[in-house]
């Protein structure tokens, strides 16, 4: 029987099995002893977040900031891309294998050159993010419009309806799902696109402060740095899945 | 209410006049397309339809003449394969035929051919809308409903909404598709082929799908709606009863590629009813094409 009370349960799971991580994590430290220096325990990170509240804050904000934007970049150009790659197969034709390669180079080895390009700071961020996040999003706004049933194509067509009105009517309704799924992903690699640039080139941002807390060998300070940049990131994907159960429902059937 | 009550319901609706909503949307299609007029409706001149290129071809469709009339209804049969549902696509312009030549009015046709009804097998209803929104999908398309209905959208509204009443669908307007049974489905899928009244309603097996009782309740519902609005119309079906009950001609295509190899004038007065495809003169007809098919296979 699927009651009620089997999905109030099945809500609490997640918070069970992180409680149930952090109080191992905890067991660990302590057997660990002295030598948890390299491994804090929970409580010591907890400690580390409320001391350096004033500095984690503003730099959250930073990191929000740059992923935010990068992330939004990220979703207007993948869709535009994505349709136009979607919609014509001699842009994809043209297209597909330069991003294909675009993909495959590691990001790391791009920041250099952003920092040429656009200095330190957040540009960087900003642009690093965006080069994460869009692919996924591409791929699946482009493989979502290639799953249109031809036949409903046909019904449009029929009914005198123009490659607009198509595009409009089926095929972003048809190609949302999709997008939405990529949208989860996205996001968290717009967040490891910050970090990763705040890391080698920024004087802000949570990835800076974990970098400049590890030269100061303050390891609680990093470990806060992680746990902030892991809660942001569960709490933008959960946003994300808000968003998409809003504008999908149909697509998620019936229980 | 049973189905011909409703029926009878929609009909008097339609027939008020002026004060009814309906009225001011009203087409007039009597106005725009008498009965016959000499010309053919649809008119297909040693049509071809080749599947593939290079080393792959096949031939669909091979050098098919077939004339439709004006407020004609005509049936196609024939075994799987055969290249029916091909032969609807080049009648709406989907396909452009290899050889030979399609004309609707006169006119021939180059690309799509706006304004007509289609209803497939499958139902290809969208998912993302509900039953009343895939109904009224037609209306956001053709002219001069595209324009209007914006404006005037209660009373598109209320059309749409008559329809799914007249098919039984009424209280499932807010659902979706995948809330509906198979057959629902398919109702709502015709719905959407007729709301319109479109001067052409192309057919294919759109009631292969559903159970004995509610086909043949779609099929009086059909033939009503025909004598209504005399559309021309071609449905493809493999129910023999279902040819015979509906047209006006019955076309009996071979295997691949396509020909035509009988063409039936079924003259039984209408309307018909069911209580008539038990009797001889209609069994007899429905024997003949089947007997056709017999020796076509053989
Ligand atoms: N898009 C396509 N590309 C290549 N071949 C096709 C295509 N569509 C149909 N065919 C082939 O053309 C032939 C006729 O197909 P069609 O769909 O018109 O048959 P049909 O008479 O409608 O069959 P059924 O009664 O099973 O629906 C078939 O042999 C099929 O394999
Ligand atoms: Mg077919």
């Amino acid at each position: 029987m699927k009651t009620s009370t089997n999905v109030a349960r099945q809500a609490w799971v997640p918070w069970v099995t992180t409680l149930a991580l952090l109080v191992l994590w905890q067991i660990v430290a302590m057997v660990l002893g002295s030598a948890s220096l390299m491994l804090p325990a929970p409580t010591a990170i907890a400690q580390s977040i409320g001391q350096h509240y004033d500095v984690i804050w503003p730099n959250a904000l930073q990191t929000l900031y740059t992923t935010g934007l990068g992330f939004g970049l990220a979703v207007a150009l993948g869709m535009v891309f994505g349709l136009a790659i979607g919609a014509s197969s001699l842009i994809y034709r043209g297209v597909y294998p330069l991003l294909i390669a675009f993909n495959a180079v590691p990001k790391v080895a791009l920041v250099p050159i952003f920092v040429l390009w656009f200095g330190i700071g957040t540009l960087p961020a900003v642009v690093t993010a965006f080069s994460l996040a869009v692919f996924p999003i591409i791929v699946n706004v482009a493989t979502g419009l290639s799953t249109i049933d031809a036949e409903m194509e046909d019904v449009m067509r029929s009914l005198g309806a123009t490659r607009w009105d198509i595009l409009t009517k089926v095929g972003i309704p048809r190609m949302a799902p999709y997008l939405f799924a990529s949208l989860k992903i996205a996001i968290t690699l717009a967040f490891v696109g910050s970090v990763l640039s705040e890391t080698i080139a920024s004087n802000e941002g949570i990835g800076f402060l974990m970098q400049a807390a590890s030269s100061r060998f303050d390891v609680p300070l990093v470990f806060a740095g992680v746990i902030v940049i892991a809660a942001m990131a569960v709490i933008a994907y959960q946003l994300c899945e808000v968003i998409e159960g809003r504008f999908t429902h149909w697509a998620k059937r019936g229980k | 209410m049973s189905m011909s009550e409703r029926l009878a319901e929609l009909l008097a609706f339609d027939s008020k006049g002026g004060a009814e909503p309906m009225a001011a949307c009203a087409l007039a299609p009597e106005e725009q397309r008498p009965p016959h007029s000499g010309q053919p409706y649809v008119d297909l001149r040693g049509a071809s339809l080749v599947y593939g290129s290079g080393g792959e071809q096949m031939l669909a469709i091979d050098r098919l003449d077939l004339q439709v009339g004006q407020g004609e209804f005509v049936a196609v049969v024939g075994p799987s394969g055969c290249g029916k549902s091909t032969l609807m696509k080049l009648v709406t312009g989907l396909l452009q035929p290899d050889a030979g030549a399609v004309f609707i009015q006169g006119q021939k046709v180059t690309g799509p051919v706006r304004n007509v009804g289609m209803a497939f097998q499958n139902s290809t209803l969208l998912p993302w809308r509900t039953t009343l929104e895939n109904v009224l999908l037609p209306f956001e398309l053709v002219k001069p409903h595209r324009q209007r209905i914006r404006r005037h959208h209660a009373e598109y509204r209320a059309r749409a909404m008559h329809l799914l009443d007249v098919v039984g669908l009424k209280d499932f307007a807010e659902k979706y598709p995948w809330e509906l049974s198979g057959g629902m489905q398919q109702r709502a899928n015709v719905c959407r082929a007729l709301v319109h009244q479109p001067p052409l309603l192309m057919l294919d097996e759109p009631f292969g799908a559903l159970d004995a009782f509610t086909r043949e309740e779609l099929w009086l519902l059909t033939q009503q709606l025909w004598l209504k609005q005399r559309f021309s119309a071609i449905l493809v079906t493999h129910d023999l009863r279902e040819a015979v009950f509906l047209a006006d001609r019955v076309i009996v295509l071979s295997k691949r590629p396509g020909r035509i190899i009988l063409e039936r004038r079924v003259d039984l007065p209408r309307p018909r009813s069911l209580a008539h495809t038990y009797e001889p003169a209609f069994s007899e007809i429905v024997h003949e094409i089947r007997d056709t098919i017999l020796e076509a296979r053989a």
